[in-house]
This record gives structure tokens, C-alpha cells and sequence, in this order.
């Protein structure tokens, strides 16, 4: 009898093409993602003389360096020479080594972890990289998905492989059923406040338990991509038929015989019942309530209804001293209630709050409101932002005061100059607090869409719940 | 890649966990090419105020620090974003080792990607390395990697794990991508099973 083994151990043994032990293992990745941040690995690749290996398991879009605003007029809608720069760099590098590009006028442009899985790139069992920490999120399709630094993503454009060392498995299982006006977010906040963010270092993360069950894809996915703010080296769901109703008909998912044959050797792939983790963790999903941050790291959060806590009580004396910081920084007070911390703008988007749900639950509170503070929304892909067209979504945004933005990254990194400005107070739907992250001096307090959008109409952070009674 | 054997360097003590990747280097530089002075956008925002004056607190501008080669930090250094030019700046400011209870899994491999030695050791050894440095000022620590040890400013000695192909990796200054083309047989070998296994991945 074959041993039983996670889905994680099937997918890693399927990819080993060299195994010399523990920590040097010769590694095979089906996929790559490539962004305007490539032009490092690119640059590196040209002077070291070296050739793509395998240019159509490789796929580049631009999203980080993208503005949001004046698309129409295409690399003209740059106010920054420096990053249209890139972003043509990453055109020209994209062709010179015939790799897929979906570049900012194509229609399926967009936030590589969205169209990864909207073009049916991301797929169970495969084996995916990206120079961009949030590539957990394609885990949610049961892949092994992980972010890369620039000379990795040399090694897999010369080679398709890297030498990798084997993480351990942690399981986390969600059990429950989600109360009104909370989300995907919320339940991946309360698990990063339970285990801390570096609770799952080392780790490659599979999420189970009916809850996750019960998710469609897109709380999937962002529960996966948020894995790497508890340290983990990437997250996952084992595949069902949510997945393949998903990826069915998608342009790079398989067709006719090949689709039975893929769904065959999905099915295989979840966790056999005997197979054991390295560690377990569970959490109660009934008793989540809307959670959002109040401090510079995505533990540093709590349910909205509750007071920001004192430093001086924490027992642990790292966490203490991050605390301090993080208050002088947030310019906040132990036992300040969340609910009554004002903000200055909200940011809907992002490669974990941009997906058209997304989109549905925050303008299900908008509807007939008004936002009172700047208020943006980026979808995370063209297609998102067409699908929400089509669904009126757009037109809700608009009734209530917010900017309908152009795809990509946006505010999340600043790096396309789309900044909160200093010791301005953000709520937003992306997936890091830290100090400058947004911009310079910014205020981010991170929360889900639905939660954005009550903080949208009231100008505080506010328990969306007492809007949708 | 400069191979790593044996630094005996002033190290400075940075009193701080989580030190995220956007704190060593800020995303608005992200797109600048290496080059552009990575060294002064190290750590840009804790090190300098908003009128680009130096900030006296920040370690790394008082006198006995400026020269460190290395740095002793909080647990879950380098956590955060998967963006390199974070060890580039580290690299070109002069650091070339890092001890901390832990590392973010991305940063930890770009270090070592990069000439640069990320060491592990217990939360109490680098709170006591933390102290020692601050009550002697410039005192030196000796990261040895050959013998996998590191030697504190009171000569205690500590042992540090690291994997064994990291390490020759290192000590060589060897390149990954030529370790990995001397298999291309065994790579070409698993292709032709793999996709024929998985043909609509083609």
C-alpha cells in the first residue's frame, strides 16, 4: 500500500526531478508569472548570454507600474517616464523571448493573481512562481504556488527549475458557517491575529473544514493569497467541483478528452485521510466577526467592535515594542474604540479584494449611499472591470461618490504613484499594513470590501453589519 | 556571486521585529535600476526624516554602527514582499550578515542568492548579542561558515544550521543557474514524462 501522503507531498514528488536530500532538491515549475518588476531577471539573463528555456510556460502582464487613471490613452496615460519605462521594457522583453504578454491595452490585462486564474493558467496540481510574494494566491486552485526573488525568476527563465529546500505542512481548518457581513478577509485576518505573522514560516499551508467547502473560488483565493502575511511559504485548497465548474472553458484549462483526463488526475490530489501535517491549527469561523487593523502588520487587528489594546498588557516583550511603534505610527491611543477611528479615503482592489465578488459585496452596501471621504475602486482585472460593467456595478460606485479606476495594482504598493499622502488615514482591501507601504507616512488600516464601503459612507470604520440590517 | 567564508566586522544591533521588506527598501524606488544608490535608499524611511535629515535614533547613524557589516536583528526578518532590491541594498550599503531569530522564506533565499549570510539563532542569543553590542559600541562579531559558528563580542561561541547545499553554495560562490544546466539531461528526461503524464499543460 502507498503511503499516505497531503496533497502538498503528491504535487511536490510529481515536480522533484533531482532529489539529494532534505534541503537540495532540483524542482520543475509548470508555470511562471512575469510583471514590470521582471526587467531585473531579464537584465541579468542578457548579460549572463542565457535563453528562455521554455517561453509558453511563461506569462507576463503589467499590473504593478500601471496608472489607473487616463487608460484610454494608453502608455500617453504615463505621468512618469521612469515607469512607462518599465512597462515597455517588459513589452519589448516579453517578445524578444516569445512569452505570452497581456499588456495594459489587452483586454485580459490585469493583477497577475487575478488573471492567472481567469485565463485558467492556474490549475490543479501544477507547480507555479511569480517574483511577487502574493503569489499564494493561486494555491486556492490546488497548486503549489510561491513567490520568488529576481534571481530565482532568472533560474526559471534559463531553466524552468530551482533548487529548493522542503517546507513543512501546517493545516488549517476552518469549521462553521460565516455570519452575515463577514467574509473571506475577515477570516483570514482573525487567522493571522491567532497565529501571528510569522506563525507559519517554513510552512506550506492547506486550508480545510467546511467553511472552506462552502467558499467559491474567490474566497479562496484570498485566503490563500494572505498565507504569506502568517509567513508561509504558500497556501492551498484542495480542488473540487467548485474548481472545475470554475475553470471550465477557460482559455488555458484543457478541452474535450483532455478535460476528462485533467479532471481525473485532479480528483487525485487531495490529502489522502491518513496522511499526517506537521502541525494543526483550527479556527472557529461562527465567531468571526468584521475584523480590521489597527497597527503596521496584519496581526495587529481585531473584530470592529472592539477597543485597540494596550501595549503595556502585552506579555511578550517583542510584540510590545512593535506595538508602541505601531501606535505612534498609526497615531493612535490603547482603548480607543475601532468604530470611532475617522479615515480620510478608502481603496477597493487588489490582488485580494479585487475579484468581481468583491466588487458585488462592497457596492451591495453602497447601493443608494453615499460615499463622504475620497473613495477609489481599481477592479483587479479588465475582465472584472468589464464583468462589473455589465452588472451595473460600476454605475453604484459612481452614484455613490467613487473613483471607477483603470486595473492593476494601484494603491496597494504605490509603486504606479497612486499614494496615499502623508499621515493620510486609508481603509482599504489590500493586504499590508506596514509603515510607508501605501505611500509615504500613509495610514493603512486593512479590512474587506464590504467593510471599505460602510467606511466609505460614514468617514470611520464602522461594523458594516448595522448598514445591511 | 562573491563566495562568503568568514567576516569578523562590527555589527549593530536593530531592536526590532518584523522588519518587513518595504522598510528596508520602499516600493517607490522599486523601479530604479541598481546603481542608482541603493546604499542611501536603505532603510530610507527610518533613517532619515521627512527633510531628508538623518534620524539620530536609527542605528545604523550612530557613529560606532556606520561601518557595520553586520546587522543582529528581531525575529521575522525580511518578512513581507519578495522584491530582491531589498538584499540589494543591504548589500551595497556594506551589510553581508544577518542574524535573527527568523527570516521572511523569500528574503532568507534572496540573501543567500546574493553573497549574503542570513543566520539563525535563538530569540535569547540575539536579545543578548542586541545588548552586548549596545553596551560596547563597534565591538566586532565573527560569522565563520565554514565552521557554522558565530563568536559574539565576549567570545562566546554559537553554532548556526544552515543547508548543506547553501552552505558549499556560498563558500564556493557558485551560481545556481550553472549548477542546475549541468543536469540538463535529467531535466529534458522529466519533461518528456511529465508532460506526457500532463500533456494539457503544453
Amino acid at each position: 500500500m502507498k503511503p499516505a501522503r497531503t496533497m502538498f507531498k503528491k504535487i511536490w514528488d510529481r515536480h522533484v526531478i533531482l532529489d539529494r536530500g532534505a534541503d537540495d532538491v532540483l524542482f520543475y515549475v509548470d508555470r511562471n508569472f512575469l510583471h514590470e518588476g521582471s526587467f531585473r531577471a531579464f537584465g541579468a539573463l542578457a548579460a549572463e548570454g542565457l535563453k528562455v528555456r521554455k517561453p509558453g510556460q511563461n506569462f507576463s502582464t503589467a499590473d504593478h507600474n500601471v496608472p489607473t487613471i487616463n487608460r484610454d490613452r494608453g502608455l500617453n496615460a504615463f505621468t512618469n517616464p521612469e515607469l512607462r519605462h518599465t512597462v515597455i521594457m517588459l513589452e519589448r522583453n516579453a517578445a524578444a523571448h516569445g512569452i505570452r504578454h497581456y499588456g495594459m491595452d489587452h483586454p485580459m490585462q490585469g493583477i497577475v493573481h487575478v488573471i492567472g486564474p481567469e485565463l485558467g493558467i492556474t490549475q490543479p496540481g501544477i507547480t507555479l512562481t511569480c517574483g511577487d510574494s502574493h503569489t499564494s494566491t493561486h494555491g486556492a486552485f490546488g497548486a503549489y504556488a510561491f513567490g520568488i526573488g529576481a534571481s530565482q525568476l532568472k533560474q526559471i527563465l534559463a531553466t524552468q527549475c530551482l533548487w529548493q529546500q522542503k517546507p513543512k505542512t501546517m493545516r488549517i481548518t476552518l469549521d462553521g458557517a460565516i455570519a452575515a457581513g463577514v467574509s473571506a478577509k475577515d477570516i483570514t485576518l482573525a487567522l493571522i491575529t491567532k497565529i501571528g505573522t510569522a506563525g507559519a514560516t517554513g510552512h506550506a499551508i492547506e486550508y480545510a473544514g467546511s467553511t472552506v467547502r462552502a467558499l467559491g473560488m474567490e474566497g479562496r483565493m484570498t485566503i490563500c493569497n494572505m498565507a504569506i502575511e502568517a509567513g508561509a511559504r504558500s497556501g492551498m485548497v484542495a480542488p473540487d467541483d467548485t474548481t472545475y465548474s470554475y475553470l471550465a472553458g477557460r482559455e488555458f484549462a484543457p478541452k474535450g478528452s483532455q478535460w476528462e483526463r485533467a479532471l481525473a488526475s485532479w480528483r487525485s490530489l487531495p490529502t489522502d485521510e491518513e496522511a499526517r501535517f506537521d502541525s494543526e491549527v483550527t479556527l472557529n469561523v461562527a465567531a468571526v466577526a468584521p475584523m480590521v487593523t489597527w497597527g503596521t502588520n496584519p496581526e495587529e487587528a481585531g473584530p470592529i467592535y472592539s477597543t485597540i489594546p494596550d501595549p503595556e498588557q502585552e506579555l511578550d516583550a517583542a510584540k510590545r515594542a512593535h506595538m508602541r511603534e505601531a501606535l505612534e505610527y498609526m497615531r493612535l491611543k490603547p482603548g480607543t474604540l475601532l468604530e470611532d477611528i475617522r479615515i480620510d479615503r478608502v481603496f477597493i482592489g487588489t490582488c485580494t479584494n479585487g475579484r468581481i465578488e468583491d466588487m458585488r459585496a462592497a457596492a451591495a452596501v453602497l447601493k443608494g449611499r453615499k460615499a463622504i471621504v475620497q473613495a477609489w475602486v481599481s477592479p483587479g482585472s479588465s475582465a472584472v472591470k468589464r464583468q462589473a460593467e455589465a452588472e451595473g456595478l460600476d454605475r453604484i460606485f459612481r452614484d455613490a461618490g467613487f473613483e471607477w479606476r483603470g486595473s492593476g495594482c494601484s494603491s496597494c504598493t504605490a509603486q504606479n504613484g497612486d499614494a496615499v499622502p502623508a499621515g493620510e488615514r486609508c481603509a482599504s482591501t489590500s493586504n499590508r499594513n506596514f509603515e510607508g507601504r501605501q505611500g509615504k507616512a500613509a495610514l493603512t488600516h486593512l479590512l474587506s470590501p464590504a467593510m471599505a464601503a460602510a467606511a466609505a459612507v460614514t468617514g470611520k470604520l464602522t461594523d458594516v453589519r448595522k448598514l445591511l440590517s | 556571486m562573491e563566495p562568503f567564508t568568514k567576516l569578523v566586522a562590527v555589527a549593530a544591533p536593530l531592536d526590532m521585529a518584523n522588519v518587513d521588506t518595504d522598510k528596508i527598501f520602499p516600493s517607490r524606488f522599486l523601479h530604479k535600476p541598481r546603481g542608482s544608490g541603493f546604499a542611501k535608499m536603505a532603510f530610507q524611511d527610518i533613517r532619515f526624516d521627512a527633510s531628508g535629515q538623518e534620524n539620530p535614533n536609527f542605528v545604523l547613524n550612530q557613529a560606532p554602527f556606520r561601518n557595520a557589516k553586520i546587522i543582529v536583528a528581531g525575529a521575522n526578518f525580511g518578512c513581507g514582499s519578495s522584491r530582491e532590491a531589498a538584499v540589494y541594498a543591504l548589500y551595497d550599503y556594506g551589510i553581508r550578515s544577518v542574524i535573527a531569530p527568523s527570516f521572511g522564506d523569500i528574503h532568507y533565499a534572496n540573501q543567500l542568492q546574493n553573497g549574503m549570510l542570513p543566520v539563525v539563532l535563538p530569540d535569547e542569543t540575539c536579545a543578548k548579542l542586541r545588548t552586548q553590542l549596545h553596551d560596547a559600541p563597534g565591538a566586532p562579531i565573527a560569522v565563520d561558515l565554514e565552521s557554522q559558528t558565530i563568536t559574539g563580542p565576549d567570545d562566546t561561541m554559537y553554532r548556526f544550521d544552515i543547508g548543506q547545499s547553501h552552505r558549499e553554495r556560498l563558500l564556493k560562490g557558485l551560481d545556481e543557474v550553472g549548477l542546475i544546466l549541468q543536469h540538463v539531461g535529467e531535466i529534458e528526461a522529466f519533461e518528456r514524462r511529465h508532460y506526457s503524464e500532463l500533456p494539457w499543460l503544453l
